[in-house]
This record gives structure tokens, C-alpha cells and sequence, in this order.
């Protein structure tokens, strides 16, 4: 064994990439085994490893973690990215667990029929640029530091940039109102660990196109 | 002020239900302010206390804290029910996660259009008897102790405990097959912060209602 963390799931982004951003950030190397088939699927809720019998599954120090928040905790809280009190942590769950929202709303994007891809794509923008972005802009602007809590880089910050890159995968100008996101972005991006991430060849994961959707589908339904 | 948290949601369980059960097992009293109209809804946007314009609101520690998770996470660690290190924290969190997403189900179903009510409602018995309530089971039947995790009481427990009783409101024989989760849910119903949670007249809200729905609707509909 070598010691590694073992990421379970089909080859795409789904519930695991934000495991895999908090993974690269802390510098952890991990493995990957993708989930092809159904049948992978169905192997791994036989043999017990998966306790809801749901996939995210990460298996670390000896355990076989599942639900992608507690992963996420886990992780975060062991590569001390959670802050450093009680205080710290509420505003990075804060924090976190709106753009956890954010990001079900950018991810449904590729998931909806033809006739309702419009209005959901107005509403993406909408909360993008009324109700989430405008928080961390002003978080960014209040605080006036190169993080969003306390003064070293957390799991919020992590959040917040994957978040942002999968936005303006959807509307390349969505942060054109936002300059300290902007600066954010590229501040965070320059972390070596988080920049070699972003780097082709890293295990970060593209945009589910549509034509992966069917081959996704069938390992879930 | 008085010191006490103070809960602003709907006078109904919704998502802030969790936190009562957990500041009440706690041993915590709170204060509540219920929203009954739009108007009080939006003067709390305006007045810039809903970090993201939602509620569930909870003032605590000069915090106006929201999100459901962030504010449970913040009663458990502040009260000791997170457990002892990071492993145990770590398997509240699976439990508490998981029993989050049966009670998701729970939530909506209030909601769904009346011909979807019957299969919604097989949802929640299929999915607790055959997902959820046997992973506790189990747990209960192999460690052997009074509580899931680490042999001490943990938010893990509250949330199974309101889970038990919130489905059971729906599915009456649903514990049927779990012996271990019968005895778990009078003993938890027997510690003294709970036994009083659930005595009437305390802040525990019923379940929801038409009158309840209709006044959600009103209130969050744009």
C-alpha cells in the first residue's frame, strides 16, 4: 500500500474535485480509481466499502471516508487549512458551504434539457453576481489581506477559486465587476502547489461535455 | 442583550429544526424570532444581516451566522459534541451527513405536488430502511456503547435521534427491524436536555402543516 490517498469515482469532476483541489493544494500526491462501469459501482457497495453506498469515497489513514463534506472537513482540518479556532472554522463553513451552492448550480449547467438550459443559465448568473461574488468581494475588500480568513490559506480560499474558474468557464466575463476577485484569482492561482495543479497533465478534471453525459448516467442510474 | 443565541427562521422546522435539537441537547436556551411576512423577510436582506440573503439566521458569539452546516459545526465544537480528535470528528461527520441527506427528504416532501406525495413518501421508508437506519444499526450492535461515536454523546446522536422520530412521524413501524435503533431512541429520549426538548412547550416545532407550506411559499417566492 503505498500510503497514498485513493480517490473513488468515475474520471470527471462530479462530488470529488473539490476533494481533488484540497488534495493538490495541501501538496498531497493521491491516486484515482475511476469508476467505468455500473458494475464498478455495484463491486464496491458489495464489498461494503461504501458506507451510504454512494461514491465519493476516499480512502485515508486507514479509513473509507465518504460524503464529500466530511472528506473535505477532514482533509482541511489535518493539512491546516481550517483556520486556527473555532471562530475562523464558522467563517470558513460559511463561506465554504455557499459556494458548495454556487458550484451545484454551475455543475446542473451541463445536466439540463434543451428547453430549460436558458433560464437556468440566468440564474446561475443571477446568483453568481448578486448574491455570492458580491460577499467574497467585499470579504476580500474588508479584510484586506491576501486571504479570505485569518491571514494564511484555508479551504475557503481553495473553494473560491475553483469556483471562479468553473463561472468563467460558463460566461468567460463573469468576474469583469469584480477586480479584487480578479486579483484574487490570479494571487491564488500563483500558489506552487495550487499552480501545478492547473497545469496540464495534473489530475484536475475538464467540464463534463455533453457527450459523457449518457456514460456517466448509466454508472449512476 | 441577553447572551442567549437567537434563532430567525419561520415558526416551523425547516432547516433550523437541526439547531434547536442540537442547542437544546446542549443544554443551551435561545432566544427566536419567527418571520411571517415577506416584508420582515426583506428588511433583514436590506439590513444587511443574511450573509447570502437566506435564512436560517443565527446570532451567536457576535457572530450572525448562517448555513445550516456552518452553524451545526460551530454548536458541536463549541459545546463538545465533535468528539475527541480529528477521527472521530471525522466519522460524526460521515453520520451526521448522511442522516442530512434522509432528512432532505423529509424537508421536501411537504412540498411535492399531491401525486408525487405517495412514491416521495416510499423514497423516505425505502431509503431509510435500506440505507440509512442500518448503518447505524450496525454500529450500535458492534461497538456495543450508548452512543455512536466514541463512546460519548455527539451531535451524531441528536441528529439520528430527530432523524428516528421525524420518520417515524411519517413511517410509524419503521424501527421494526432495528432493535439496536429501539433502545438508542428511548435512551437518547431519556437524557435529561432531550427528554425536555421533547416535552410540549418547548421550542420544538411541529410537523409541518398546509398553513406552514403556504406561509414558505409566501414568504420565498419571488
Amino acid at each position: 500500500m503505498s500510503g497514498k490517498p485513493k480517490l473513488h469515482y468515475f474520471n470527471g469532476r462530479g462530488r470529488m474535485e473539490s476533494i481533488r483541489w484540497l488534495l493538490a493544494a495541501a501538496g498531497v500526491e493521491f491516486e484515482e480509481c475511476f469508476l467505468e462501469t455500473k458494475d464498478d459501482l455495484t463491486k464496491l457497495q458489495k464489498d461494503g466499502s461504501l458506507m451510504f453506498q454512494q461514491v465519493p469515497m476516499v480512502e485515508i489513514d486507514g479509513i473509507k471516508m465518504v460524503q464529500s463534506r466530511a472528506i473535505g472537513n477532514y482533509i482541511a482540518a489535518k493539512y491546516n487549512l481550517y483556520g486556527k479556532d473555532l471562530k475562523e472554522r464558522a467563517l470558513i463553513d460559511m463561506y465554504v458551504e455557499a459556494i458548495i451552492d454556487l458550484n451545484e448550480l454551475l455543475m446542473m449547467h451541463t445536466f439540463q434539457p434543451e428547453d430549460k438550459k436558458q433560464q437556468h443559465f440566468a440564474n446561475l448568473v443571477d446568483k453568481a453576481t448578486n448574491r455570492y461574488f458580491p460577499v467574497y468581494e467585499k470579504a476580500l475588500k474588508d479584510h484586506g489581506q491576501d486571504f479570505l480568513v485569518g491571514n494564511q490559506l484555508s479551504k475557503a480560499d481553495v473553494q473560491l477559486l475553483e469556483s471562479l474558474l468553473m463561472a468563467e468557464e460558463c460566461k468567460p466575463d463573469i468576474l469583469d465587476k469584480f477586480p479584487l476577485l480578479q486579483s484574487f484569482k490570479a494571487r491564488i492561482s500563483n500558489i506552487p502547489t495550487i499552480k501545478k495543479f492547473l497545469q496540464p497533465g495534473s489530475q484536475r478534471k475538464p467540464p463534463l461535455q455533453e457527450k459523457d453525459l449518457q456514460r456517466v448516467m448509466k454508472i449512476f442510474h | 442583550m441577553s447572551g442567549k443565541p437567537r434563532l430567525t427562521y419561520l415558526n416551523g422546522r425547516g432547516r433550523m429544526e437541526s439547531i434547536r435539537w442540537l442547542l437544546a441537547a446542549a443544554g443551551v436556551e435561545f432566544e427566536e424570532i419567527f418571520l411571517e411576512t415577506k416584508e420582515q423577510y426583506e428588511k433583514i436582506i436590506k439590513d444587511g444581516s443574511l450573509m447570502f440573503q437566506q435564512v436560517p439566521l443565527v446570532e451567536i458569539d457576535g457572530m450572525k451566522m448562517v448555513q445550516t452546516r456552518a452553524i451545526l459545526s460551530y454548536i458541536a465544537g463549541k459545546y463538545n459534541l465533535y468528539g475527541k480528535d480529528l477521527k472521530e470528528r471525522a466519522l460524526i461527520d460521515m453520520y451526521v451527513e448522511g442522516i442530512i441527506d434522509l432528512m432532505q427528504m423529509i424537508l421536501m416532501f411537504p412540498f411535492s405536488p399531491p401525486e408525487a406525495k405517495e412514491k416521495n413518501l416510499d423514497s423516505i421508508k425505502e431509503r431509510a430502511t435500506n440505507r440509512y437506519f442500518p448503518v447505524f444499526e450496525k454500529v450500535l450492535k458492534q461497538h456495543g456503547q450508548d452512543f455512536l461515536v466514541g463512546n460519548k454523546f455527539s451531535w451524531a446522536d441528536v441528529q439520528l435521534i430527530e432523524a428516528i422520530l421525524a420518520v417515524e412521524e411519517k413511517v410509524p413501524a419503521v424501527l421494526s427491524g432495528f432493535p439496536q435503533l429501539q433502545v438508542f431512541k428511548i435512551r437518547m429520549s431519556n437524557m435529561p436536555t432531550i427528554k425536555k426538548f421533547l416535552q410540549p412547550g418547548s421550542p420544538r416545532k411541529p410537523p409541518p402543516d398546509e398553513h406552514y407550506v403556504e406561509t414558505v411559499l409566501k414568504i420565498f417566492r419571488k
